[in-house]
C-alpha cells in the first residue's frame, strides 16, 4: 500500500480491556489484521441492565490469557515473532483497564518486548486504517457510550478536538431513552431497529447550541423524551415506542450529520470517518453516507466488529505510536480519564 | 528449582525468588503503593538483582486471595500471564494462610485476618500443630461473628496480620487473655512463605493456568443483589 522502502514487517499485539470486552489481536504493518479475538461479556451484564465494573473486572481475569493465546494461535505466531505489545491505557473502567495493562506488562517483560500504552479513542479512529489508508486532513466523528467528539487530524498521530458533547454522550442518551421505552440493555441497536421500521416520528427538538459551535448536547433531547412519556402516562395514553424511537434517532442523527458536514467543509478534509460503538447505528451511517456522497468527500465507517471495542484498533493506533518512537515502561497504569494527545506534531 | 512468588492481595507488595529451598531475594513494601504501577517494576527489579532471566524460573506462586479485589486481581493477572507465556506451572495459595505461616512456630491456633471494612474481615484460623490445618475456613466474616467462632474453640488464639491493630481492642474485649498478639515483625505477607506453602502442593499442569481465578470469598455486590432478587421472584 504505497510503501516504497522495503522495511521489515511490523507485527503488533494489541490488548483491550477498557469496558466489557476482553480482546487481543495481531496487526501487521498497522493496517492488516492477522488475528482478532474478542471475548464479549455482554450476556453476563444483561441481567444487571448495564455494565457492572466489578463483574467486568472478574471476567477480564478469566479471559485475558485465553484471548492472547487465541490471537497468537490464529496468527500462527509466537511471542518472538512480535515487535511490540500495545494496550489500552485509558479512558475506561479503571479496574477493567488494569487487567489488560498488567497482562500486557507481564507478557512484554517475559518476552522482552517493547510496550506502548494506547488511548482508547485513538484506537477507535485507527480502526479505519484497517479498512483503507487514512488520508489527511481527516475528520473523525467519534460516537460511543462515553464519547461524542469531532476530531480533526491534519497528520498521522496528530489530533485536534474541535467539538465534543457538553453533557451526555450520544450512546448514553440511547441507553437512557431505551430505559424509558422499557427496552432491555443494550438498547441502542434496538432503538435503531425500531426507528428503521417506524412509519412515523414524534417531533423532538434539535439542539444546535451556538451557530458556529461544533459541540453537542443530548441531555435536553433525553429530557424531551422523558417528558413526552410522562405526559402520555398522566393522560393515561399509550405511547408508540416506534414513533418515539424514530423521533429521537432523527434528532440525534440530524445534528451529528449536519455538524460533521459543516466541519468537513470548513477544514477542507480529504476523508471523513466515523468511529466508536454508535457508528454501527444504521440510521446514522446511512445519513452520513448520503450527506458525504452528495458533498463528494469520501466517508468511511468500519464494519461492525471493528466499530465495537476490539484490540485490532488498539494495535493499529499502537503501530503508528510505535513507529513514532512512543514507548511505555513497566509503571504503565490504567488512566480512566486519559486525554487524547498527539504523538506526532 | 527456581520459584517466583507474588503477593499483592492487600496493601503490602511482596515478591521473592527462591532457588532449591534458599531465598535468593525477598522484598516486602507496605506504603500503600499502587500495585498496578508497582508490581511489574518490583518483579523486574528482583530478577535483575539476582541475575536471573524470567525464562529460567520453574514455577510461580501467587497469593490467590481473599483480600482487596483489585490487589488480588493484579497479582493473579500477572502470575497467570507469566505462567502461560513462560509455560511454567502456577500455584495459588490462600493469602490468609500466607500470613498465618509467618507465625507457624506458635503451637496452637493462629488467626490471620484482613480488614474488609464496616466491621467485617476476611479471616481464617489454622491449627499449627496439625500443619496449618484450617479450623475456620477462609471467608468473609463479621468481626463479632468470627470472634464468636474463636471463643467456642476455647483455646488461646494468636492473631497475625497488619490489620489486626484495627480490631485489637474488640478482640481483647471478647477473648480476654486467650487473645495473643503476634509481634509486628510477622504481620506482613512474605513471598518466601508463599513459595514455601506452594511447594507443598502438587504442581498443576500448564493447561490449568487459563482457568486460574482469584478466590474472592465474596460475590460481587451486584451479583449478590441480583441473586436476592431472583429468590424473591420464586
Ligand atoms: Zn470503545
Amino acid at each position: 500500500m504505497g510503501e516504497f522502502i522495503m522495511e521489515k514487517d511490523l507485527y503488533i499485539l494489541g490488548i483491550e480491556s477498557s469496558c466489557d470486552e476482553t480482546a487481543a489481536s495481531i496487526v501487521k504493518n498497522g493496517h492488516e489484521i492477522v488475528s482478532n479475538v474478542v471475548a464479549s461479556q455482554i450476556e453476563s451484564h444483561k441481567r444487571f441492565g448495564g455494565v457492572v465494573p466489578e463483574i467486568a473486572s472478574r471476567h477480564h481475569v478469566e479471559q485475558v490469557t485465553i484471548v492472547i493465546e487465541e490471537a497468537l494461535l490464529q496468527a500462527n505466531m509466537k511471542p518472538e515473532d512480535l515487535d511490540a505489545v500495545c494496550v489500552t491505557e485509558g479512558p475506561g473502567l479503571v479496574g477493567a483497564l488494569l487487567i489488560g495493562i498488567n497482562a500486557a506488562k507481564a507478557f512484554a517483560f517475559a518476552n522482552n518486548l517493547p510496550l506502548v500504552g494506547v488511548h482508547h479513542i485513538a484506537g477507535h479512529i485507527y480502526a479505519n486504517a484497517l479498512i483503507q489508508p487514512m488520508e489527511f486532513p481527516l475528520l473523525a466523528l467519534v460516537v460511543s457510550g462515553g464519547h461524542t467528539e469531532l476530531v480533526l487530524m491534519k497528520n498521522d498521530g496528530c489530533f485536534e478536538l474541535i467539538g465534543e458533547t457538553r453533557d451526555d454522550a450520544a450512546g448514553e442518551a440511547y441507553d437512557k431513552v431505551a430505559r424509558v421505552l422499557n427496552i432491555p440493555y443494550p438498547g441502542g441497536p434496538k432503538i435503531d431497529q425500531l426507528a428503521h421500521e417506524s412509519d412515523g416520528a414524534v417531533d423532538f427538538p434539535r439542539v444546535w447550541l451556538d451557530h458556529d459551535s461544533y459541540d453537542f448536547s443530548f441531555s435536553g433531547l433525553k429530557s424531551a423524551v422523558i417528558n413526552y412519556k410522562h405526559n402520555a402516562d398522566q393522560r393515561g395514553e399509550e405511547i408508540n415506542p416506534m414513533h418515539v424511537a424514530k423521533g429521537f434517532q432523527d434528532s440525534v442523527v440530524e445534528v451529528l450529520t449536519a455538524k460533521t458536514l459543516r466541519a468537513a467543509r470548513e477544514f477542507n478534509v480529504k476523508q471523513v470517518i466515523a468511529a466508536g460503538g454508535v457508528s454501527a447505528n444504521k440510521g446514522l451511517r446511512t445519513a452520513l453516507e448520503e450527506a458525504f456522497e452528495k458533498e463528494g468527500i469520501p466517508f468511511y465507517v468500519p464494519p461492525l466488529k471493528l466499530c465495537t471495542d476490539n484490540a485490532a484498533m488498539i494495535a493499529a493506533a499502537g503501530s503508528s505510536m510505535f513507529k513514532a518512537g512512543k514507548r511505555s515502561d513497566l509503571t504503565l497504569n490504567g488512566r480512566p480519564g486519559l486525554e487524547l494527545v498527539s504523538w506526532n506534531k | 528449582m527456581i520459584w517466583l512468588g507474588i503477593d499483592t492481595a492487600n496493601s503490602p507488595l511482596a515478591v521473592a525468588i527462591v532457588k532449591d529451598g534458599q531465598i535468593l531475594t525477598a522484598e516486602v513494601t507496605n506504603i500503600k503503593v499502587n500495585h498496578s504501577a508497582g508490581v511489574m517494576p518490583a518483579i523486574e527489579h528482583i530478577f535483575k538483582k539476582v541475575s536471573i532471566s524470567p525464562k529460567e524460573i520453574d514455577a510461580i506462586a501467587v497469593s490467590q486471595g481473599p483480600g482487596s479485589y483489585t490487589g488480588v486481581r493484579i497479582g493473579v493477572t500477572i502470575a497467570k500471564t507469566l505462567s502461560w507465556t513462560l509455560q511454567k506451572p502456577l500455584v495459588g495459595v490462600s493469602s490468609l494462610q500466607v500470613l498465618a505461616a509467618n507465625a507457624a512456630m506458635f503451637q496452637g491456633i493462629i488467626c490471620s485476618l484482613i480488614d474488609a471494612r464496616r466491621q467485617n474481615v476476611y479471616a481464617a484460623a489454622y491449627d499449627s500443630t496439625m500443619g496449618l490445618a484450617p479450623i475456620v475456613e477462609d471467608g468473609h466474616y463479621s468481626m463479632l461473628g468470627l470472634l464468636e467462632q474463636l471463643k467456642e474453640i476455647g483455646k488461646p488464639v494468636l492473631f497475625v496480620g497488619h490489620d489486626v491493630d484495627n480490631f485489637w481492642g474488640l478482640i481483647q474485649q471478647e477473648l480476654g487473655n486467650s487473645a495473643i498478639r503476634a509481634p509486628y515483625a510477622l504481620d506482613l505477607p512474605s513471598a518466601a512463605q508463599l513459595i514455601h506453602l506452594a511447594e507443598q502442593q502438587e504442581l498443576p499442569s500448564i493447561d490449568a493456568t487459563h482457568t486460574f481465578v482469584p478466590k474472592y470469598c465474596r460475590l460481587a455486590e451486584a451479583e449478590a443483589n441480583w441473586l436476592k432478587e431472583q429468590k424473591g421472584k420464586q
